[in-house]
C-alpha cells in the first residue's frame, strides 16, 4: 500500500445558500483555500472526484456544470459519485493506490434547501415497495430510534445527552448552523416532533460544500509537517429493506470498524444525522468512554447533504495537523437509518497502515 | 433585492418498471387483496418477498400467504406529512409484522394522535378502493379493535393467470430553483433589453450567459461586458421532428449564435427565412418581442433573423466550433 494523507480541507455550510444548485460559486473559493493550504495550482492535482446528486439540484448533469470551478483546459482526470464526499475520497484513495496519480482533490456539494429534503431522499429507497408511499428520512430514523427505546438500549435522555454535547461543542465551530447548548432537562422539556424524535434529535437541513486534498508519500510531507495519514479505510452496506434488518444495530458499521485497527483512537468524528445513531455507532465501533466524540458538533449541528460525511474526515484531519491528536477515526453514512457506512483512521504517522 | 433570481420548478416523471416474478407475485397478491410473503433459507417468512435469498442467493420461489392483520413492532409520528404519502393529515408510520410473517412491513397507520399508537398494538390492512397491483393498494393500516387473527400460513396456489408484470410510479419533485448571481445579472439585463456577459480575468474570454467560473481555467469572472445583438451562426440543425411542448411548426432551425465580441456561442432560433437558407457563417440579429412582454428571460428575444451582410469569414469562428 502507498502511504496517503489528507493534506487539505475546506468547508462551507449554511442554512440557505443564496445561489445556484450547481454551487459553482461556492466551490471556487473552496478550491482557492485548498490551493493556499497546499501551495499547489490546479495543475498539481492528479485526480478530481466529486459527490453530488441531481435529485438535490433539481436539474440534470449538475456535476458537469460544477466542473467549471476546476477549469478544464487542458483536460483533467475527473470522476463523480452520487454519494457523499467520503466515498469520493475513497475513489481517489484507490486511484492513488493504483500508482496512476500521486495527488487528488475531492469535493462535494448540495443545496438541500432547494426542495423538501426529507421527501427527496425517499428516492433512495426501494422503488417498488417504498418510494411510492414516500417514507421520509426523518420518519425512518424515528422508527429506528423507537426500536432502540423499546429494546431498552437507549432512552430519550441518552439521546438528549448526545444533542446537548453536540450543541455545546458547536459553539466553537464557525460552520455550525445550529449551536448553543442548554441542558439535558431543557432539551427534554421541548415538544416532540416526529415522536420519539424532537427537532434537536434531527440534523438541520443544511446547504453547503466541502473539499479534501489527498497526497501520497513525499508529496504529502512537502505540503505539511503533520499530514493526516489515512492508515485504514473500509466501507460496507446493509440491506435496504427496513424489515429485514435489526434497526438497533448497524452491522455494516461494525464490520467496517472491525476491518481497521482502532486501538489508540483519541477522537472520533461520527456522521450521525440523528442523535440515537451516534449511540448505535459508538457501540458498533466499540469506542471506549474516553474517546472524544464529535468535537466539531457533528452532523446534528450541520449536515450538508453529500459533504457532511467527508467533513467528518476533514475535521479529524485538522486535529492531526495541529498536533492535538495522534490518532482519529472518521465515519460517514449514507442511505436510510445507517444503511451504508464508511470508517477510516487518520494518524500522525503512516506506520501501521492496513 | 436578493442576490439571485429564483423560480419554482416542478420535475416529474412516471417511472415504468417491470416487476419480475417475485415482486410481481407480491403486487399481484395486493391487487387481489392478499398479502404474499416468501420463506427464506433461514425459515423466516419475509414480506415483501426478497427477490433473492440473502444467505443462499437463490431466486425466491417459496411463496406464502400471510394475514392482513398484524402487530406493530415500531412506529413514528408524522406531524407534517409530505406530498405523496398515504395520508395528507398527521399519521404514523409503522413497522407491522403480519400474522404468519416473521419480519415487519413498512406502511402508514391511520390514527389521530400519537396517543393512539403503541408498540405491540394490533392493526389490519385497509385496502384501497381501487387496486392496481402496487404497494399503494394498501391504503394503510388501521387499528383492530377485536384483536382478530386472520388466516395465514397457507402455501399459495398457482399464480394468477393474469399476473402483475409492471408498475408505474409517478415521481414529482418541487424545487425553488435559483440562478447563480452571474446568471441573475444576465436575466436582469435582458429585462432591460441588454445582453450582458462577463470576461475571464485570466484568459480574457467573454462568456454569455456569464458563468460563475471560467470553464477553461476556473477563474471567477467578474468584469461585466455588454454585447451587441448581432452575431454569426457557427453551427445549426433543422428540426423536423415534432415533440411534446413544441411551439413552432417544423421544419425550423436551432442554431448556435456567436455574438460579436463573445467567446462562446449560445443556442437560439433562426427564423424569418427558409430553413434551407440557414448556413454556417450567416450573419444574424436578435429580434425582440414587444417591450411590454419582457421579463427576466431569454424569451425576450423571440429569435434571430438574417441581416444583409456578407457571411463571416470561416477563420473568425472556426475555433468556436
Amino acid at each position: 500500500m502507498r502511504d496517503v494523507a489528507v493534506v487539505g480541507f475546506a468547508q462551507r455550510q449554511m442554512k440557505d445558500f443564496d445561489g445556484s444548485p450547481t454551487c459553482v460559486e461556492l466551490l471556487v473559493p473552496l478550491f482557492k483555500e485548498c490551493y493556499e493550504q497546499t501551495g499547489w495550482t490546479r495543475h498539481d492535482v492528479g485526480f478530481w472526484c466529486s459527490g453530488s446528486s441531481d435529485y438535490l439540484a433539481g436539474r440534470s448533469f449538475s456535476f458537469v456544470q460544477a466542473v467549471d470551478a476546476i477549469g478544464v483546459i487542458p483536460p483533467v482526470n475527473e470522476s463523480h459519485v452520487e454519494m457523499d464526499l467520503a466515498w469520493a475520497m475513497y475513489e481517489a484513495w484507490l486511484k492513488i493506490q493504483t500508482g496512476e496519480v500521486d495527488t487528488a482533490l475531492v469535493y462535494a456539494f448540495g443545496k438541500s434547501s432547494a426542495g423538501v429534503l426529507r421527501r427527496t431522499l425517499a428516492l433512495q429507497l426501494d422503488p417498488y415497495t417504498m418510494t411510492p408511499i414516500w417514507p421520509d428520512t426523518v420518519s425512518l430514523a424515528g422508527l429506528q430510534a423507537r426500536a432502540g427505546i423499546d429494546a431498552g438500549l437507549w432512552d430519550e435522555r441518552a439521546m438528549a445527552e448526545v444533542a446537548q454535547r453536540s450543541l455545546t461543542a458547536a459553539e466553537s465551530n464557525d460552520y455550525a448552523v445550529r449551536k448553543g447548548g442548554s441542558s439535558v432537562d431543557d432539551l427534554l422539556a421541548r415538544p416532540m416532533y416526529a415522536d420519539p424524535l424532537r427537532k434537536h434529535d434531527c440534523a438541520p437541513v443544511t446547504d453547503g460544500a466541502a473539499a479534501i486534498v489527498l497526497a501520497a508519500g513525499d508529496k504529502a510531507r512537502a505540503v505539511r509537517d503533520n499530514p493526516a495519514w489515512l492508515t485504514g479505510i473500509s466501507h460496507h452496506v446493509d440491506p435496504l429493506s427496513m424489515g429485514t434488518r435489526d434497526l438497533t444495530r448497524s452491522p455494516s458499521a461494525q464490520r467496517s470498524g472491525a476491518a481497521l485497527d482502532l486501538t489508540g483512537v483519541e477522537v472520533a468524528e461520527l456522521h450521525a444525522p440523528f442523535s440515537h445513531q451516534e449511540l448505535v455507532l459508538r457501540r458498533e465501533l466499540g469506542l471506549a468512554d474516553d474517546v472524544v466524540v464529535n468535537p466539531s458538533g457533528g452532523a446534528l449541528v450541520s449536515n450538508p447533504m453529500f459533504s457532511a460525511g467527508g467533513i467528518r474526515v476533514g475535521e479529524a484531519a485538522r486535529r492531526i495537523w495541529s498536533g492535538d491528536t495522534s490518532k482519529a477515526l472518521a465515519h460517514a453514512t449514507s442511505g436510510p437509518a445507517l444503511q451504508q457506512n464508511l470508517v477510516c483512521t487518520l494518524s500522525s504517522t503512516p506506520e501501521g497502515t492496513i | 433585492m436578493p442576490r439571485t433570481l429564483s423560480a419554482p420548478v416542478a420535475v416529474a416523471f412516471d417511472y415504468t418498471r417491470s416487476t419480475g416474478p417475485v415482486l410481481g407475485r407480491f403486487l399481484t397478491g395486493l391487487r387481489d387483496g392478499v398479502v404474499v410473503g416468501a420463506r427464506t433459507s433461514d425459515g423466516r417468512v419475509v414480506v415483501p418477498p426478497p427477490e433473492f435469498d440473502p444467505v443462499t442467493h437463490q431466486a425466491t420461489t417459496d411463496f406464502v400467504q400471510v394475514a392482513s392483520t398484524g402487530t406493530v413492532t415500531s412506529w413514528v409520528w408524522v406531524p407534517e406529512p409530505v406530498k405523496g404519502q398515504p395520508f395528507d393529515r398527521p399519521f404514523a408510520w409503522a413497522l407491522v409484522t403480519l400474522d404468519g410473517a416473521d419480519v415487519p412491513l413498512l406502511h402508514a397507520l391511520d390514527v389521530a394522535s400519537p396517543a393512539d399508537v403503541s408498540t405491540g398494538m394490533r392493526v389490519q390492512v385497509r385496502w384501497a378502493d381501487e387496486r392496481v397491483g402496487a404497494i399503494t393498494d394498501i391504503a394503510g393500516f388501521e387499528p383492530v379493535h377485536d384483536g382478530g387473527r386472520g388466516a395465514s400460513g397457507a402455501s399459495l396456489e398457482a399464480p394468477s393467470d393474469d399476473p402483475v408484470t409492471g408498475v408505474i410510479t409517478p415521481v414529482g419533485l418541487d424545487y425553488v430553483y435559483a440562478a447563480s448571481p452571474e446568471e441573475s445579472l444576465f436575466y436582469r439585463s435582458l429585462a432591460e433589453g441588454k445582453l450582458v456577459g462577463q470576461r475571464c480575468p485570466t484568459c480574457e474570454k467573454v462568456y454569455i450567459p456569464p458563468r460563475s467560473a471560467c470553464p477553461a481555467d476556473g477563474s471567477p469572472t467578474v468584469e461585466e461586458v455588454e454585447l451587441p445583438e448581432t452575431g454569426t451562426v457557427t453551427t445549426f440543425c433543422i428540426v423536423n421532428v415534432p415533440f411534446l411542448g413544441q411551439k413552432i411548426t417544423p421544419p425550423y432551425v436551432s442554431a448556435y449564435v456567436l455574438l460579436d465580441g463573445a467567446d462562446i456561442a449560445f443556442l437560439h432560433l433562426i427564423l424569418d427565412c427558409a430553413a434551407e437558407d440557414v448556413h454556417m457563417g450567416m450573419r444574424v440579429k436578435a429580434v425582440w418581442k414587444p417591450r411590454d412582454e419582457w421579463g427576466t428571460t431569454i424569451e425576450n428575444i423571440s429569435h434571430f433573423a438574417p441581416i444583409d451582410e456578407p457571411d463571416a469569414d470561416y477563420e473568425t469562428y472556426k475555433k468556436y466550433l
